[in-house]
């Protein structure tokens, strides 16, 4: 096993785990704080690739500024669809089980529509970074790696701050541990969950836009997602940000190691075994509240 | 010389680096009518969990009639003959009144019932708490209070000798709080040992023969309801310093 | 005079169907109808588990595809005849679902729907990477020569299949209505009262694990026969899955009749869409019809049956 084999590994290992807590992220907010099991936020992520497939195949615009850009309608799409999971689920009681299903088969629309619309084969987008790569002694750091790295460090950032900063932010957190201290503080619940639904979904959007950069993208992509996603959260621990970014390094790295000494095929089970074994013996994850 | 049903030792429960219950020795005697109060955050429910099995305690034994049940899971502890009921109803919401009762007879009860009586002995337990009409009736459509009975109900049929009742009558009115009191007593008429957790001092007074009170996870006091009243460590506990 | 009813109509359908094998000439027939029974014993066995016990999965599917291989693995290694590999599939996918039980079933709904669904990509790795039964490349199956006195071996695993579904349909219906039943259904209303009145939950739960899985497995032991070429991307095909889970619900999850009528429902107007439009038309109907129905009628067509049946009454 050669030294810059098993670096070159581990960086893009890391790379890739940057890329993966921008996937998780949302997932964060919706299962982590509002417990939701959105199992079609990676559906949503492949719209999101697709949003930026369009516009910069058409216009030729920069993947991650649509990505940016799309955030506010995907934002607003979210907050439809809380509504209307509200409405069926959440005020009836019903919640858990049935909402499950109900992303299921919200996941299952937009894979089929996407597959109606745009057919099954792989899509790409074209940009100035997407060939590009930095190397620095033995080790690669592939641009079309690279920037979605920096983008997620940002955009993880930038989440972690509004949520510890800002009174929606704090109202986001409350709401899943404190119902009515919320309340007496004046903010209404439903009102703080769906602007919360709303902001995990405009993340998908940026989350899209990275996935088509790192790689080409068919609509049954968002299946390899879901165990990553929910490993990721479950590992990190509920409700932790900082917890989800580390959560997703290790997987990205594991993942990279399997891959490269193990052979690709084994990837999609590293996820979710690692999830299987969190739930098993630490459900409460690393930083888990 | 009437015997001991539940003998609790030393019982302490901790959650990480929160000692919720240190030391408690609580023991029941056979048909006995036992009070257990505390202010909120004083053990009560996790004492009655280790009793029932929800939770393990960390220290210290649970006996019941003789036999150690500090490891065993709660369903055994049913089969063995406690019971408990809920502060927050849980009825089979998607079965009837009389299905609900089923479900103990056939369980709990199993071995202390006799197949071809199951529906004799679920009308009979309806017509004690009142509900002799309503067997058919959906569960999930209760009134709280009716919920309430039905909670007793369940518990009853599970022919248990020793019942917990969790705070049965918060947040109920007047009548009501006496509607369940009288339940309660029939129950016991009929030989069950009942530890009564309530917030609702002249239901705890009216019932209990024997009262224990809890603090901060420790038993602070324990006597008839009337010294308990005029018990000063009580009274602070409660209202403060 | 219940019991006896249901009974007559399940050997009328046998007989009906013997009759069919002889009179009908198009094998199109015997195709579609295996399709539709194939998807009611699975809809039956993740109800035993998704329904009766409340422990919605998105995982079961993978049984199905475990009992196909299982049968492609013991008909390569022994070359057994058909009613020994269904048999076989039954008690290798029953002991797995048993296995997986204990692993997943401590945990609680969420998680729980969560963990069956990594058990599922788990085994299709697991598979693919096995190169007994083909891995990824898949594997071919010879149609064996016998088919017994009927005209085509379709037929013949057609009147299987038909025995199979009957047979998955009494158990379940046996299942609802019993002790055992009852317990279940305290688990699904309720299962922490269900465990303090004296219902040994976990072991209920594993049973019920186990029973989903040998079901599964038996649906999935003829496939292989069925369509000659087997590989993990069909096998494990979500759209199996996802029918699986949607005919239940979209039929009623509570009773026994529930997963029946979803599967046949639901079937065969996918058969009929399949043939006449487009099967990706097909899937995003399936999709569309769970979302509708979970919203809007959760409690399925026996829900929606029971419900006008109250108001008429009243």
């Amino acid at each position: 096993m050669s030294a810059d084999l098993l670096a070159n590994a581990v960086v893009a290992g890391i790379l890739l785990g940057g890329f993966y807590a921008a996937v998780a992220i949302g997932l964060a907010i919706i299962f982590g704080q509002l417990d939701i099991v959105n199992i079609a936020h990676p559906a949503f992520i492949i719209v999101g690739a697709y949003t930026a497939y369009f516009f910069n195949s058409r216009f030729g615009i920069d993947p991650v500024l649509v990505g940016v850009l799309a955030a506010p309608i995907f934002f607003l799409v979210g907050a439809g669809i809380y509504r209307i999971y509200y409405a069926a689920f959440e005020r009836t009681g019903q919640e858990s089980l049935s909402g499950l299903a109900f992303f299921f088969g919200v996941m299952f629309i937009i894979e089929v529509v996407l597959i109606l619309v745009y057919g099954v084969d792989y899509r790409l987008v074209s940009g100035r970074y997407t060939g590009g790569t930095l190397s620095i002694g033995f080790v690669d750091f592939p641009l079309r790696m690279l920037v979605p790295f920096v983008v997620a460090i940002a955009l993880t950032a930038g989440i972690y701050l509004y949520l510890s900063r800002t009174f929606m932010g704090r109202a986001i957190q409350a709401v899943a541990q404190d119902r009515l201290a919320l309340q007496l503080m004046g903010a209404n619940p439903i009102s703080v969950k769906q602007w919360a639904f709303g902001l995990g979904i405009a993340t998908a959007a940026i989350a899209g836009s990275l996935l088509i950069i790192i790689g080409p993208v068919e609509p049954s992509v968002g299946r390899l997602y879901i165990g990553r996603a929910f490993a990721i959260v479950v590992l990190g621990g509920m409700g932790s940000i900082p917890g989800m970014f580390i959560a997703a390094l290790i997987l990205g790295v594991v993942e990279s190691l399997v891959t490269t000494f193990g052979g690709p095929s084994w990837a999609p089970a590293v996820a979710f075994g690692l999830l299987l074994a969190t739930l098993a013996f630490r459900p409460s994850g690393l930083f888990g509240r | 010389m009437t015997q001991v049903v539940l003998q609790v030792e030393n019982l302490s429960k901790h959650f990480g680096g929160f000692t919720a219950l240190r030391n408690v020795e609580l023991h029941v005697s056979a048909g006995e009518r036992v009070g257990l109060i505390g202010p909120n955050g004083s053990g009560k429910t996790t004492m009655i969990n280790c009793i029932s099995g929800a939770l393990f305690n960390d220290e210290g034994t649970v006996t019941f009639e003789g036999r150690d049940i500090t490891r065993l899971p709660p369903h055994q502890r049913a089969i063995l003959g406690i019971a408990r009921s809920f502060q927050i109803p849980k009825p089979f919401r998607s079965m009837t009144v009389l299905e609900n009762l089923r479900v103990p007879l056939e369980y709990a009860a199993h071995s202390r019932t006799q197949r071809r009586r199951i529906n004799d002995d679920a009308m009979e337990v309806l017509e004690l708490i009142g509900f002799k009409d309503r067997a058919n009736e959906n569960s999930a459509g209760l009134t709280q209070v009716d919920m309430r009975k039905l909670e007793l109900a369940r518990a009853l049929a599970a022919k248990p000798r020793l019942l917990v009742s969790d705070e049965a009558m918060a947040g109920l009115s007047s009548s009501e709080v006496d509607e369940i009191l009288e339940i309660l007593f029939a129950l016991n008429g009929r030989g069950v040992a009942v530890i009564m957790i309530e917030h609702i001092m002249r239901a705890v007074m009216r019932f209990s023969e024997r009262v224990l009170v809890l603090d901060a996870g420790q038993k602070i006091a324990e006597g008839t309801p009337k010294e308990i009243v005029h018990n000063p460590d009580v009274e602070r506990a409660y209202l403060g310093e | 005079m219940k019991i006896s009813a249901f009974w007559v109509v399940v050997v009328a359908i046998f007989v009906g169907g013997l009759i069919f094998t002889q009179v009908a000439t198009n094998e199109y027939y015997f195709t579609a109808l295996y399709v539709i029974l194939q998807a009611t014993i699975m809809a039956v066995a993740w109800n035993i588990l998704g329904g009766f016990t409340g422990y919605v999965n998105f995982g079961s599917a993978a049984f199905f595809a475990v009992g196909a291989y299982t049968s492609i693995a013991l008909n390569k290694a022994f070359g057994l005849p058909l009613p020994l590999l269904i048999a076989g599939s039954a008690i290798v996918c029953g002991l797995i679902g048993l296995g997986v039980g204990y692993l997943t079933l401590r945990l609680k709904g969420v998680y729980f729907a969560i963990a069956t669904l990594a058990m599922a990509i788990v085994f299709e790795t697991l598979i693919n990477n096995w190169s007994f039964v083909g891995g990824a490349r898949g594997a071919y199956i010879l149609t064996p020569e016998t088919h017994l006195w009927f005209d085509s071996y379709i037929q013949m695993v057609f009147m299987v299949m038909l025995l199979l579904t009957l047979a998955a349909v009494a158990i379940s219906r046996r299942l609802n209505s019993s002790r055992l039943g009852r317990g279940l259904a305290a688990i699904r209303d309720d299962e922490v009262a269900a465990e303090c009145a004296g219902v040994p939950t976990l072991r209920l739960k594993l049973i019920s694990t186990t029973l989903m899985g040998a079901l599964m497995g038996v649906a999935g032991a003829p496939y292989p026969f069925f369509v000659t070429f087997v590989d993990p991307i069909s096998a494990f095909n979500l759209f199996i899955a996802v029918n699986a889970i949607a005919m239940p619900m979209i039929g009623g999850t509570a009773h026994w009749i529930g997963p029946v009528i979803g599967a046949l429902l639901v079937g065969t107007t996918q058969e009929i869409i399949t043939v006449n439009v487009s099967s990706e038309l097909n899937v995003l109907l399936v999709g569309i019809m769970l979302v509708l129905f979970i919203t809007l009628a959760p409690q399925g067509i026996v829900g929606l049956w029971q419900k006008y049946w109250a108001r008429r009454k009243s």
